[in-house]
């Protein structure tokens, strides 16, 4: 008994050390010497401000200017997470879907006339997982992109040029879903749309 | 729906793949034979032996290992209580939070313990980088390492020709793990993940993102079928998971291990064809799961159906996985008792949401956590074969080894004892008003929160229905008049506790217990245990066993659901 509990609490010491901080200090010294941005979350700076992520999403859903992205129970928070929680049958899960699309379709309407409830996206309806999901369908974005073009006063070409080169193919050529990333996207647009 | 089942099955080819080449590797580490590190770590294992003043040559009887499994366990929970319990003193705290209440703290310390990795705690938003390193990782860590080492024992055992009953010396098993598989894998993961964007840094909050070393956590999190993420949401947060190709890695970290189990153990039992039909018996249902999840899923809710949305159910999942993605990642993430979701199970359809509880059903033996789905399985593989004696009319033997009463009952107690814990704490929850602050939903949906809670908790799981909650923030962020459910938080703990503990130790017992008997040659009537036939017999037992047990209660939540469209 005496000689486990030796062992044991040695074996604690020894094990947080190593485990706990060792290699955690280790790898983060590697990732920072490898990978310096994107170990530092991929962020965005502007006039020495870190104003966000290139990976998450960020809340432009009152300006018509910006490719909006998907729904947030969480209003995009980066700090604080959690699932929305809806359940397949719970009628507030039906009236927060219905919420949705009528707000899609307020914003989308003006500038896409033949929009109806059944043709908007099944991502633009929906609670994203982590509340900050940056990526939207392509159907998504092609709907949009006919908003930005009107409101920016640009062809609709340039718009669709700068979708396509936001745009994320499936991981190794099959895995996921193609993500069009509208922070990235949005980004792009302030820079080449004045 | 080609893209998504072609998605399904490289993922099902690769992981095939793996089991030979990782399988190989783990046994002659196992085995304590040279492996390519050897001239790396062997100095490293000499020197940890010499610190921890370890014999590595004494080998232990069962009880010795069990007590030994069971101080070490003790004491680790203990000081990982006090570290969450004095976060306010510690370093790596550059957001200044507080320490945990009491009974979270409880709840979260027998998480990590058991390799369950419950989330009753909000990591980026309640946790230092100190608890999440120093308390938190370690315990991915070893947790895992545990499990590997009782089923290795429970492998000596089942080999043993000697008779002398030792099954090996704790302290070493757990060191080797850690040093030859955990380690090593988790480095290389870690790097990896950060090259697709996840963070590992010790950099505060800042522009509104919470930070910190997430790649090592994230990389031993799925490795040792841990699951406890680094951020609330799990491994559907961008910074924790951020792309396709990320995510397939990480269903590959949680599978490669368990999946490569069943082959390390046939080679330690000297037939390749044993280890063999027992992942092909655990592949099946992986598949069934799988298929099941993915076109439930594609076929969407009637929530969103009565909405006027038509198709899939995007609810509760990111765009870049998709539904194939991450109904591949939910199969994965419940049959392997990892618990790391990518995905809100609660808002999964009523059918997909009923694989991962059925899944939690099969006692996590389909893979399972790390050693503890192949011992849990190997326990299905004995009352498969006692079965099977009964049906032909034999004394049952494995591998030459008869299986008489008292390990017959040492099984059904390691087999069985968990589901009843699901059971009585369940109907508890539901029954009594105490479960009602932790329920969220209405309907079938707010049962199977409740369910679902013990049925992970117990099994080691650690994925929620997350509209159950322990835990109350009134103040986020800072960790500021947070309290936590005290009746969640300690049925949960005891559930973690006694669901991993007991069948450790019965399993060790049968362990200890086969290893001291001898060796009868394999006769005309024996009954193989290499053969698809009885591959069959295993599913069988496994699923009779799984829904026999649990199917009133799939009745009352998802079944219902999945039959029904109606709202609640």
């Amino acid at each position: 008994m005496r000689n486990d509990l030796t062992r044991s609490a040695l074996a604690i010491v020894v094990f947080t050390l190593l485990l706990g901080l060792a290699y955690p200090l280790v790898m983060t010294g590697v990732a920072q010497v490898a990978f310096p941005g994107k170990a530092d979350g991929s962020l965005i700076q502007a006039g020495g401000k870190v104003t966000g992520s290139r990976l998450l999403a960020r809340d432009v859903k009152d300006s018509p200017r910006y490719f909006h992205p998907r729904p947030s129970a969480t209003d995009y928070s980066g700090s604080v997470t959690f699932f929305a929680n809806r359940g397949p049958n719970q009628r507030s899960t039906r009236d927060l879907t219905r919420r949705h699309i009528d707000a899609y379709i307020k914003t989308e309407k003006p500038y896409t006339p033949r929009l109806t409830p059944a043709r908007v996206p099944i991502d633009a309806a929906t609670f994203s997982a982590s509340g900050v999901d940056p990526d939207i369908s392509k159907a998504n974005a092609a709907i949009q992109a006919h908003r930005i073009a009107a409101v920016r006063h640009v062809p609709l070409a340039r718009v669709e040029r700068l979708i396509t080169a936001n745009t994320d193919g499936r991981g190794l050529g099959v895995f996921g879903e193609p993500g069009v990333n509208t922070t990235t996207l949005n980004l792009a647009l302030d820079q080449d749309v004045r | 729906m080609t893209e998504g089942f072609l998605q399904l099955a490289i993922f099902c080819a690769v992981i095939v793949a793996t089991a030979p080449l990782l399988g190989g590797y783990m046994a002659r580490v196992f085995r304590e034979e040279r492996v390519f590190l050897t001239p790396v770590l062997a100095p490293v294992e000499r020197t940890l032996y010499r610190v921890l003043r370890v014999d590595p040559d004494r080998g232990q009887d069962w009880k010795a290992y069990g007590k030994s499994l069971i101080v070490f366990s003790t004491l680790f929970v203990l000081v990982l209580f006090a570290i969450l319990r004095t976060q306010g003193l510690h370093p790596f705290n550059p957001e200044g939070f507080k320490s945990g209440s009491w009974d979270v703290s409880f709840n979260t310390a027998t998480s990590f313990l058991t390799n369950t990795n419950w989330q009753f705690y909000g990591g980026e938003s309640t946790l230092s980088y100190f608890s999440q390193m120093a308390g938190l990782a370690v315990q991915n860590f070893v947790s895992a390492a545990v499990g590997i080492a009782v089923l290795v024992a429970l492998m000596r055992g089942i080999a043993a020709r000697g008779g002398d009953g030792l099954l090996g010396n704790f302290y070493k098993d757990v060191t080797r793990i850690l040093l030859y598989v955990l380690v090593p894998l988790a480095v290389v993961g870690t790097v990896v993940l950060v090259s697709q964007g996840v963070l590992q840094t010790l950099g505060a909050t800042t522009g509104g993102i919470a930070r910190g070393p997430v790649a090592s956590q994230e990389a031993i999190k799925l490795l040792g079928t841990n699951g406890g993420g680094f951020f609330n949401v799990n491994s559907a947060f961008p910074l924790e998971n951020p792309t396709a190709f990320s995510n397939f890695f990480e269903m590959w970290m949680i599978l490669c291990i368990p999946a490569s189990l069943p082959y390390a153990y046939g080679r330690i039992v000297g037939s390749r064809r044993q280890g063999w039909t027992i992942f092909g018996a655990m592949f099946a249902l992986f598949a069934i799961s799988v298929v099941v999840v993915y076109l439930a899923e594609s076929h969407g809710t009637p929530a969103a159906h009565a909405a006027g949305l038509a198709g899939a159910n995007l609810e509760g999942k990111e765009q870049r996985f998709g539904v194939a993605s991450s109904s591949l990642f939910t199969a994965v993430t419940t049959v392997v008792s990892s618990g790391a979701v990518n995905t809100a199970f609660e808002s999964l359809t009523g059918l997909g949401g009923l694989v991962p509880m059925v899944d939690l059903g099969f006692s996590e033996s389909v893979f399972g956590g790390v050693g503890t789905g192949l011992y849990m399985m190997l326990l299905f593989v004995l009352l498969a074969v006692f079965i099977g004696g009964l049906m032909v009319g034999r004394t049952p033997e494995y591998l030459g080894k008869k299986i008489e009463p008292t390990d017959v009952k040492l099984v059904a107690i390691g087999a069985l004892f968990t589901a009843m814990i699901v059971l009585v704490f369940t109907a508890l929850a539901v029954g009594t008003k105490y479960g009602g602050p932790s329920t969220f939903a209405s309907g079938p949906q707010g049962f199977s929160e409740n369910f679902y809670a013990y049925l992970s908790q117990a099994n080691n799981n650690g994925s929620a229905w997350a509209g159950y909650t322990g835990y109350v923030q009134p103040n986020a962020p800072g960790n500021v008049g947070a309290h936590g459910v005290t009746f969640a938080d300690l049925m949960g703990g005891l559930a973690m506790v006694f669901g991993r503990y007991v069948p450790i130790l019965a399993v060790l017992a049968v362990a200890g217990s086969l290893a001291r008997k001898k060796v009868s040659p394999a006769g005309l009537g024996t009954m193989r245990t290499d053969t698809p036939t009885f591959g069959f017999l295993l599913v069988g037992v496994v699923v009779l066993i799984g829904a026999l047990t649990f199917l009133p209660a799939f009745l009352l939540g998802p079944v219902v659901q999945s039959l029904s469209t109606n709202l609640f």
